[in-house]
């Protein structure tokens, strides 16, 4: 009976972990994809192009402001973006974690309960 | 005491495969991370001071509302502290992660469909705004002069339509992972078109007027933007699935499951 359960448990966890991995695999193809059909695009940013089109629209327009301070080269603006996903990222996955530990605690202590109780 | 060590075992392989899991997913996170850098929030000084004038207090009064709902949530729960922060780091993540896209551009997702779903719209507009000043002050990305306009599109009305589109799909009884899908992608999009409409008004083209202009930015995001929004919906619902699975108490607390027993 014991390990009837077990083995559902563990056919539901597959199933959901299944499909995780096949929409992250989803997501992976989403962004090869372009990459694929579009060998010779530069892929710069919309915002870039929407600035043209700023400049094509309204041409005397001059822009007010400028950055206070700006990456002094792309490589230093790439290592702040991933400065940026990284610490975005730990914090997403350690509460991830501590979610999963939780959770598994507390079933643990659930089925020690029954178990005294039986 | 000593039948607990099978059962130890057994939690041991259960953990391994999460480990896996988890380690996927960073992995395929880090993928996610492109080597050129390029932004789509409205660049510094790029609308005129009038209009970033009036972005800034249209978006004011949700970020006020937004830090007082946070306030009252967390302190009638302290608990779901940890999900807030959660869900903050999602869009961090997210805003920081360039995709390319068919059309031979590139953009990146908001990230803030999950916080509206947990929390609500209000809530993220303050945890949108904390992501656009980062942005702005350390990667020249967005701007401060454009903060208002792009806290308005990415932090307000994206959020709004995300939380509509979840509580439509919910009420028309249907799934909750095609809620989350739909909320995401819904909300990202919508996010890009306000941002078309923004530019649009600010700079009116010479001969069609501004909503010739409207339909000229509408054009540069849209493309771009679909597959994205596609992207951003899926991280979402994994994301969601997670929470879903791990953390039932949490969601029943901030009522968007409802409670089963």
């Amino acid at each position: 009976m014991k390990g009837d359960l077990v083995m559902i448990k563990s056919i539901r966890f597959n199933k959901k972990m299944t499909v995780n991995i096949v929409l992250i695999l989803f997501v992976v193809v989403l962004f090869i994809l372009p990459l694929i059909i579009q060998p010779t695009a530069d892929f710069s940013g919309a915002d870039s192009i929407a600035q043209d089109l700023i400049s094509e629209v309204n041409a005397q327009y001059e822009p007010w402001f400028k950055p206070l301070w700006s990456p002094p080269s792309t490589e230093i603006e790439s290592a702040i973006f991933a400065i940026q996903a990284a610490v975005g990222s730990g914090v997403l996955f350690f509460v991830l974690g501590y979610l999963v530990g939780k959770n598994k605690s507390i079933t643990n202590d659930k089925e020690v309960e029954k178990k005294y109780s039986e | 005491m000593k039948g607990d060590r099978s059962k130890n075992m057994k939690n041991y392989s259960y953990s391994k495969k999460m480990f896996v899991r988890i380690i996927a997913t960073i992995v395929i996170m880090l993928v996610l991370i492109p080597k050129e850098v390029y932004g789509m929030h409205i660049m510094e000084g790029f609308l005129p001071p009038v209009w970033s004038f009036v972005w800034g207090v249209a978006s004011l009064p949700f970020v006020i509302i937004g830090l007082i709902s946070i306030q009252r949530k967390t302190k009638t729960n302290p608990r779901i502290k940890l999900l807030l922060g959660m869900v903050g780091a999602f869009a961090f993540v997210l805003s920081a992660v360039k995709i390319p896209s068919v059309n031979g551009s590139s953009s990146h997702p908001t990230g803030v469909g999950l916080g509206t779903i947990l929390f609500g719209p209000a809530s993220m507009s303050v945890l949108g705004l904390i992501v656009l000043m980062f942005q702005a002050i350390l990667l020249a990305h967005g701007g401060l002069t454009t903060l208002g306009a792009n806290t308005f599109s990415m932090a307000i009305a994206g959020p709004f339509v995300a939380f509509l589109v979840y509580k439509i799909v919910i009420k028309m009884r249907g799934k909750s992972w095609l809620a989350v899908f739909l909320a995401s992608s819904l909300g990202n999009l919508f996010t890009y078109i306000v941002t078309a409409i923004q530019l649009g008004i600010a700079h009116p083209d010479p001969n069609g007027g501004v909503l010739l202009s409207i339909e000229k930015f509408m054009s540069v995001f849209a493309i771009t933007q679909i597959p994205l929004a596609i992207s951003e919906g899926i991280l979402t619902v994994v994301v969601f699935n997670f929470i879903q699975q791990y953390s039932k108490s949490e969601l029943e607390e901030l009522n968007v499951i409802i409670k089963s027993e």
